[in-house]
């Protein structure tokens, strides 16, 4: 939609080393921003390189005579008026077009400016409460995180970014006509209730694009603040600014221009970058993710510092207030909600059978989709997951498989061609989704159990750990074709998975020793073989699986028993993790907490308050390659150090995903 | 005499049904049941006194053992009782020889000699005259220097026993009441010994455990409680991660102990041992028995946590009572000297009933379920260095008693 867009982001350089060349600064609000906020900052604060702020930021990063310019320009015009802008601003101004109803926002904006500095927004965003879910979110509660939030958070701040040059201008003009339009904080609960949710996306992005715009402005004046300390008078970062408005308006516009020029290249670059996860254990960020969330979370009680860089939520409390809400929502498509409840009640267990449901709610979701009026199928579609994703993290944190599903998805939408037709370009969708499904997950699963079935012999001991569905058809299916041998599942509290596969293979009439973790090393003795099934293999070769796996693993290998792991391609990352700590979700401390023995019943309820005892429920950990032996996937079966290859081949050629 | 009878069999039975629990517990009542046995044990008086006590004590020993073999420490505790009474026996011999040479020096008599025999030595040859002499002059054993506890079994009684035989009045009912006496004095202080225990390795705690440090521990045991305790005594604040310990889940017993001292705990499920052990200091754990190989006996669990520690290279430490100390060398300890409890800890009975019945025709039940009670961490991962450990049970057991 700009023409000097193209040219002006091609000097952007990777945003990988960013993070230090931004941070220097020591009043950068966010300490530890993970996501998406130092690019933000970046793009939008580079501007004022001509400011004292300047010298905080790389000089490589954008050519700084551009910027010179730009902010020269706007600083002369205090409203730039782009094209787009003024034709926004005539379709505020006319109530009758939907569009118009992010107005509200934006006057909000205009006519209160004690808090102009991007808290407004998000205040505003707080009283909207369930329905706000746009898609920075995403990138705030993303905590699994991974290659996918790529997407996820590029894909919406381009739509931000297309907006925002609009909003800001929109906003500041209504400022100079001091509040003409007589919209007021009061009016705007009504307001909002009359907008449509498809509407609401629009000012959604856009009351997104002027907070980020904001919030990187406020990151440079910081800098600029301290240069100048006995102007400014914030005390804090995290306190509504009281910087005199016009001050903020220039490097604002200025911003969100040059964010809105760089993104669209950006975006391509930034594919290939993978993402930081949002750290838990920053304060503002998971302020800022909280207002935004649909599922209200309290924070437990009891935290385990050693994770306090992962969500540490009360469990189960949201459930009936959500179901409750399944009617009246009208920002998260029914089928992605149920979904949600359902992940978040824990009635779906198992990577592919999460996966596979959210790919089916997203199918239907984008059966009823229809674009807006005004809008571009590829950009608000991508929103519009982005805010399904992001409310599903909410639910619980995404797996990576989950997260690559959705990588895959959103490739598919930016892909789509342009001369497309609505409900062409929706067909196209939902049939590469179930193609996605189909041949990533479930053929997939069928070339591995004909691959691994060729590992067991007659008079073989097999063991395995937990339940994974993988597993459990190459075992079922080895015992159809007359295999004879035996099985060893290891359980472990509190899940108890392993008695589900039991139970299963009992009844088809497997023979069967059932026994707990503790007891791994005094089963190994016997077993041949260890199968194990993988919620995702990083670049290095390392599981990442249901907790308890690297136990096993390191059991088999002190007894020299070969380790097999069953796993989809598209499970793969290419992200390397080097322990269980960083990246790991934390389940229900409760149930750690309920000992199911009887005997031992009247202990835990007693200490529940203690400040000094803390239940962890780790719900993954990463087995390191070297006690695998082979890992079975549709290619075929290879080396943990194959994984790159298949990760970086496969996904260059896009057979991958 | 049957009051006893019947005391050993409570016990035997007792051990046999599981009722007590924990190797100190059972080694405390088998210390305390020998004592009983030696003390309304009646010699007959002509009859060597050490040699029919000792018989007395195997007998009531191997009873206790074949009730509960796998219960070391029943093993171990009538091993050192009867080494007690070999002493006491030596050093009374030794006594009455050192009394005999001062005899000789003065007087050259030979009434002395018939009289050294008739004491109830007629088979005491002069090596092993010789051999209780080299055991009562012996240097300070590895044990005295570890523990502190010199060996007052013997060295009280050479020069009391020696004044004993210089008055030349010992007849045959005073040395039995004397040797009786002696090991009995023996004996308590080695039920002292065993109930001290916690406390004399609690006093190390203190030098193993900084500021800040990040402690492991699986399952649950009492010496680790007072271990951990004892330097939360002293000042030193650290972290306790408590691995629960499937399948009884005693780990939530311990970390409620220790949070009512005022311990930071965490409760982490056993599978989550190895994702955790990377953030860990030091592991320590309270263990089963200890061999002569240096392997450790422990609950199960321990071997994993052993795995993970060894490939982390974190301290594993392993706690344990001087009782626990096994002069056996295990053969496949994993299984032999193993239990299975329950398969009802792990899955409810009837719970899979409804698709047991598929199996019932083929004859052999589909469904097994483990449930093993220890488990052993082999030398090489770590424990005491086996020659080291040989030579601690040199000083507290004797080698004609190692099979019993």
């Amino acid at each position: 939609m700009d023409p000097r867009r193209g040219p002006l982001a091609v000097p952007k350089v990777r945003r990988v080393g960013f993070f230090t060349s931004i941070e220097p600064s020591p009043e950068t609000p966010r300490p530890n921003r993970s996501l998406s906020g130092p690019a933000e900052a970046i793009t939008s604060s580079s501007p004022l390189s001509d400011s004292p702020s300047g010298q905080f930021i790389s000089p490589v990063q954008i050519p700084p005579s551009r910027h010179h310019s730009d902010n020269l320009a706007s600083r002369a015009a205090p409203v730039p008026v782009p094209g787009p802008s003024a034709f926004r601003r005539q379709l505020a101004n006319d109530r009758t077009l939907h569009v118009g109803s992010y107005n509200p926002v934006d006057s909000l904006l205009g006519t209160s400016p004690p808090s102009s500095n991007g808290e407004v927004s998000e205040d505003s965003g707080s009283l909207f409460g369930f329905q706000r879910s746009d898609s920075a979110k995403l990138s705030a509660s993303f905590p699994n995180g991974g290659f996918n939030m790529t997407v996820a958070v590029r894909a919406p701040r381009e739509s931000e970014a297309k907006v925002a040059i609009a909003s800001t201008s929109d906003g500041r003009k209504k400022n100079v006509e001091a509040s003409g339009e007589s919209e007021s904080v009061a009016t705007k609960p009504r307001k909002e209730k009359e907008t449509k949710s498809l509407k609401e996306k629009t000012s959604k992005a856009e009351r997104r694009a002027i907070q980020e715009a904001q919030r990187a402005a406020k990151a440079a004046a910081k800098g600029e603040g301290s240069k100048r300390a006995g102007e400014s008078s914030r005390p804090k970062p995290s306190k509504p600014a009281k910087q005199p408005q016009p001050k903020k308006e220039a490097p604002q516009v200025t911003s969100s221009l040059s964010e809105k020029r760089a993104v669209s290249v950006e975006k391509e670059r930034r594919m290939d970058v993978p993402q930081t996860q949002m750290q838990y254990d920053d304060k503002s960020r998971v302020d800022k993710a909280k207002r935004r969330s649909v599922v209200e979370q309290t924070e437990s009680k009891n935290k385990v510092e050693l994770f306090l860089h992962l969500p540490q939520y009360e469990r189960g409390n949201q459930l009936p207030n959500l179901s409750s809400n399944i009617f009246t929502l009208d920002t998260i498509h029914h089928a992605v909600y149920k979904v949600g409840l359902q992940h978040l009640a824990g009635d779906i267990a198992g990577d592919n059978a999460r996966c596979i449901a959210m790919l089916h709610a997203f199918q239907e979701a984008i059966n009823d989709y229809t674009t807006p009026p005004m809008k571009d199928l590829t950009m608000d579609l991508t929103a519009k997951i982005n805010g399904y994703v992001s409310f599903l993290i909410e639910c619980r944190p995404l797996s990576m498989s989950m997260g690559n599903a959705i990588r895959f998805l959103k490739n598919q939408i930016r892909k789509l061609p342009v001369d497309l037709s609505e409900p062409e370009a929706k067909a196209s969708l939902c049939s590469e989704i179930g193609r996605f499904i189909d041949e990533k997950i479930l053929l997939a699963d069928k070339v591995i159990v004909q691959h691994a079935v060729t590992k067991i012999r007659d008079g073989e001991v097999l063991l395995t750990y937990g339940f994974s569905c993988v597993v459990e058809m190459i075992l079922l299916y080895a015992h159809e074709i007359g295999r004879k041998f035996r099985v060893v599942i290891v359980d472990s509290r509190p899940n108890l998975e392993g008695q589900k596969l039991l139970r299963r293979l009992v009844t088809r009439g497997l023979d069967c020793t059932y026994t707990h973790i503790n007891a791994v090393s005094y089963i190994m003795g016997e077993v041949t073989r260890v199968f194990l099934g993988a919620s995702s293999i990083f670049s290095n070769g390392t599981l990442y699986s249901q907790v308890g796996t690297a136990c096993v693993a390191m059991v088999a290998n002190a007894f020299s028993v070969p380790v097999i792991v069953c796993c989809e391609a598209y499970k793969f990352h290419e992200r390397v993790l080097l322990d269980s700590i960083c990246s790991n979700e934390l389940g229900d401390p409760d149930a750690i907490a309920n000992v199911p023995l009887r005997n031992n019943k009247k202990h835990s309820k007693t200490m529940d308050n203690n400040k000094n005892l803390q239940f962890l429920n780790l719900m993954y950990d990463s087995t390191p390659a070297e006690y695998i032996s082979m890992i079975v996937t549709d290619y075929g079966m290879i080396p943990p150090t194959s994984i790159p290859v298949i990760v970086r081949e496969y996904r260059r050629e896009d057979l991958l995903l | 005499m049957p009051d006893v009878q019947s005391t050993v069999l409570e016990f035997v039975n007792k051990l046999r049904k599981r009722k007590i629990e924990g190797s100190q517990a059972t080694a405390r009542c088998t210390v305390e049941l020998l004592r009983s046995v030696i003390s309304h044990h009646r010699v007959p008086h002509h009859a060597n006194q050490a040699s029919a006590l000792i018989d007395a004590v195997k007998a009531v020993g191997a009873q206790l053992v074949a009730a509960n073999p796998v219960e070391l420490a029943v093993g171990n505790v009538v091993r050192r009782v009867l080494h007690i009474i070999r002493e006491e026996d030596l050093s009374l011999a030794t006594a009455a020889v050192a009394g005999l040479d001062l005899l000789d020096a003065s007087d050259d008599d030979d009434e002395d000699v018939n009289n050294g025999k008739g004491i109830g030595y007629p088979a005491m040859s002069a090596a092993v005259v010789a051999a209780a002499a080299r055991s009562t002059l012996r240097p300070p054993s590895l044990q005295t220097l570890l523990e502190g506890t010199p060996e007052s079994a013997t060295v009280p009684y050479t020069s009391s026993s020696g004044a004993d035989s210089e008055s030349k009045t010992a007849d045959k009912s005073s040395i039995t009441r004397k040797l009786k006496h002696d090991v009995i004095e023996g004996v308590n202080q080695l039920i002292h010994e065993i109930a001290g225990c916690h406390e004399q390795i609690a006093e190390q705690a203190i030098e193993h455990i900084h500021q800040n440090e990040v402690i492991l521990t699986l399952g649950s045991s009492r010496t680790v409680l007072e271990f951990l305790c004892a330097a939360k005594e002293k000042k030193r604040s650290f972290r306790v991660f408590v691995a629960e310990g499937a399948p009884r889940y005693q780990g939530h017993l311990l970390a409620k102990e220790l949070v009512a001292r005022g311990l930071q705990t965490t409760v982490i499920t056993d599978s989550a041992v190895f994702a955790m052990i990377s953030r860990v200091n030091m592991v320590i754990i309270g263990a089963h028995a200890v061999m002569a190989n240096g392997g450790v006996i422990g609950p199960v669990g321990v071997n994993m946590a052993a795995l993970a520690a060894k490939k982390h290279a974190v301290p594993f430490v392993v706690l344990a009572g001087s009782h626990k100390l096994c002069p056996l060398y295990p053969h496949n300890p994993e299984v032999l000297l193993n239990e299975l409890r329950s398969p009802s800890e792990l899955l409810d009975f009837g719970e899979f009933s409804d698709c047991l019945d598929f199996g019932a025709g083929s004859g052999s039940p589909l469904l097994q379920v483990v449930n093993p009670t220890f488990d052993y961490v082999p030398p090489s991962l770590g424990g005491h260095n086996p020659s080291y450990m040989y030579r601690l049970i040199a000083d507290y057991y004797s080698a004609d008693d190692l099979v019993m």
